[in-house]
């Protein structure tokens, strides 16, 4: 009771079902690709336009090559599902960041870069990394393309509430620590399913600590614990990242609005359904070696033994580990790698490409490792150029390609092959994400770069 | 896809694993398609089908063995990706019920805009259907959805599940959340105005 999530979710109660769901009122829709098609059919199938055409942005990223962008898409099935939000947008008078636009990129780095996604919002997305925007002090989640319709049609959504979820994550985060060790720290103590029905407030001294990037990070991974959604207070610092950005409000408006977001916090009598509480001191960078977020340790650590897997899990945690060619007990660390990929919604912001480069400065890619380094946007893009980071990346053997999802799904031609090892810095490790037969280890910017320019598993720290 | 729910008795599909994501259910590679139609060739796509196209005999979609309307699965199914193409998939195989002790929130609610049911059990019933299940494939089980009532047919075990009436009644009787959303855009615009 009267946590952040309640005073954000209730004022935007339209009317309750009876002994059925709520109906909330959603201010943003973001729209890519992938799963909205089948929801603008649904609405030419019964002959509707779209309620409120100026709260929907769409933009392609899934699909879009890293390379060439400004050519037609060479794989025919991607450019027609491309083509076909450009042409759904035009037709219900949406707007659209198009392939090669300027404002182009992930969408939910986009969203926040370009100040549409502000405190105190309802947003939805037919994606699950919608929690991203919850770093704002918003209330956001994934949803399906059913559920775009709905968005679509009446500017409204029917869902049950979530119980509520604190986490805090109390004292000073350790060297070489970022939001991705966090968030993986996180997901590997909660498991993961085990924030499933709720939405979390991430809370405590660590978690304001974080540059509004790292917020973002933390909020996007919320989902791989099962959560609804993630969502942190906005403070002094959200405000100043949204201050002067394109869609923010200006003038009186922005006085208006930032008196309106330092009212957004959880009451000092806030109830949460689950109040969980992690210490700084006790993280280290992270990495996975299964095939679930869930499944991580600290690269000092050893992968855990099957006694120590409950019994209804140990069928499936043996499958997960012959996939990954890996074996119960064994140390990752001097681990041959044969991929790095650093990017995504989850590490694809300006922060990232800095961490990345602050550690490869002056050294040499690995010769045998395959690095693909894509911006979240081309706002990203620009800032890496203007801040010289590309020269950085170009003398340790790098090379930047242009923004878009790419590795994190293998939607586009950016696919590891089977049975090669990456370290990521996407979001899932499920079987075939990165390509079939694809084994990833997540893990945060730090790590990617140390496994990068070493070939194998590399504490970052050693290298610092 | 609407066809309307009632009491279903089906034998199942035994799928014992937990954490079965929708990448998994539906690889990415696969959502490309424009419409909702086709999905259900490509369900479980990489366990079931080998790099050749040919179908890997140890999967229990390819065992004759196995056949039914009902899916049963471990703890937590449908994980990760919000893609409804992982409740299409579903549907379009054939499949109309699945029963697991936890699913995924996303998963669920797109489950039944699909008119696919997802039937929560206790661990105890889960792992007493599986083994129902292998000791005689073609077992049957009872989904009452209007006593809201599970029945192992073998062991009479039976359990409640969780549903809420709204969503039941847009089951029984075919219709989708749309439907209600336009018929109540009155209060939509005097929310907006307030």
């Amino acid at each position: 009771m009267n946590t952040l999530f309640d005073k954000i979710w209730d004022s935007h109660v339209v009317a309750k079902v009876e002994d059925g769901p709520t109906q909330l009122y959603i201010d943003r829709l973001y729209c890519h690709e992938v799963t909205s098609p089948q929801a603008f059919a649904g609405l030419r199938a019964r002959g509707i336009q779209v309620f409120r055409p100026e709260k929907v942005y769409c933009m392609p990223d899934h699909n879009t090559p890293t390379h060439d962008q400004d050519k037609p898409i060479e794989d025919t099935i991607s450019k027609t599902q491309v083509d076909t939000l450009t042409k759904n947008a035009t037709d219900f008078g949406l707007t659209h960041f198009g392939m090669m636009n300027p404002k182009n990129g992930i969408i939910h780095v986009v969203g926040p870069e370009r100040g549409l996604t502000l405190p105190g919002m309802t947003i939805v997305c037919g994606d699950s990394h919608t929690s991203t925007h919850g770093a704002l002090g918003t209330v956001a989640f994934g949803i399906g393309t059913s559920e775009v319709e709905m968005v679509l049609s009446s500017q409204c959504i029917l869902q049950s509430k979530p119980k509520t979820m604190r986490i805090s994550v109390e004292g000073k985060l350790n060297e070489g620590v970022t939001a991705k060790d966090v968030a993986l720290y996180i997901i590997s103590k909660v498991t993961t399913g085990g924030a499933t029905g709720y939405f979390v407030e991430y809370a405590g001294e660590a978690i304001y600590s974080l540059s509004m990037e790292g917020r973002l990070t933390l909020c996007n991974l919320s989902i791989e614990m099962g959560a609804r959604g993630g969502i942190i207070a906005p403070d002094d610092a959200a405000i100043e990242y949204l201050r002067n950005r394109e869609y923010a409000p200006k003038g009186e408006e922005w006085d208006k609005a930032v008196a309106y977001w330092k009212t957004l916090k959880s009451g000092v009598d806030a109830v949460f359904d689950k109040d969980v509480l992690f210490h700084a001191e006790d993280i280290e960078p992270m990495i996975t070696y299964g095939t679930n977020p869930g499944m991580g340790m600290g690269i000092t650590e050893n992968i855990p033994v099957m006694e120590s897997v409950p019994e209804a899990g140990r069928i499936s945690y043996a499958k997960s580990l012959e996939y990954m060619g890996l074996e119960a007990g064994q140390s990752l660390l001097g681990k041959k790698i044969d991929y790095v990929f650093l990017g995504s919604c989850t590490n694809g912001r300006i922060e990232d490409f800095r961490v990345f480069a602050s550690l490869v400065k002056g050294k040499k890619k690995a010769a045998d490792v395959v690095a693909w380094l894509v911006p979240g946007s081309w706002e990203v893009d620009k800032q890496i150029r203007r801040e010289g980071l590309d020269k950085i990346f170009e003398e340790a053997g790098f090379a930047l390609r242009q923004p878009g999802c790419s590795a994190c799904l293998a939607m586009n031609d950016d696919k590891v092959p089977a049975g090669k090892y990456a370290v990521s810095t996407s979001n899932r490790n499920f079987e075939g994400r990165q390509g079939p037969g694809a084994r990833t280890l997540l893990a945060s910017p730090l790590v990617a770069a140390a496994a990068a320019v070493t070939g194998v598993i590399t504490d970052p720290r050693k290298l610092m | 896809m609407k066809e309307k729910f009632n009491i279903t008795t089906s034998t199942c599909v035994p799928l014992p694993l937990e954490n079965v994501d929708t990448d998994q259910i539906i690889p990415a590679r696969f959502l490309k398609a424009t419409t909702k139609e086709g999905f259900g060739d490509n369900l479980f796509r990489d366990w079931r089908y080998d790099k050749q196209d040919n179908e890997i005999e140890s999967f229990v979609l390819n065992n004759p063995l196995y056949s039914g309307k009902i899916l049963v699965a471990g703890k937590n199914f449908g994980s990760g990706s919000s893609r409804e193409h992982a409740a299409w998939a579903i549907a379009g195989y054939g499949f109309r019920i699945v029963v697991s002790s936890f699913f995924a929130d996303i998963f669920r609610n797109n489950a039944l805009n699909n008119f696919v049911l997802p039937v929560v059990v206790s661990d105890a019933f889960l792992a007493g259907l599986f083994e129902s299940i292998q000791k005689d494939p073609k077992m049957e089980v009872e989904v009452n959805l209007p006593a809201q009532t599970i029945t192992n047919k073998v062991t009479g075990a039976s359990e409640y599940f969780d549903i809420n009436s709204y969503k039941k009644l847009c089951l029984e009787n075919g219709l989708d959340d749309i439907d209600f959303l336009l018929s109540n855009k009155d209060k939509i615009e005097a929310w907006e105005n307030k």
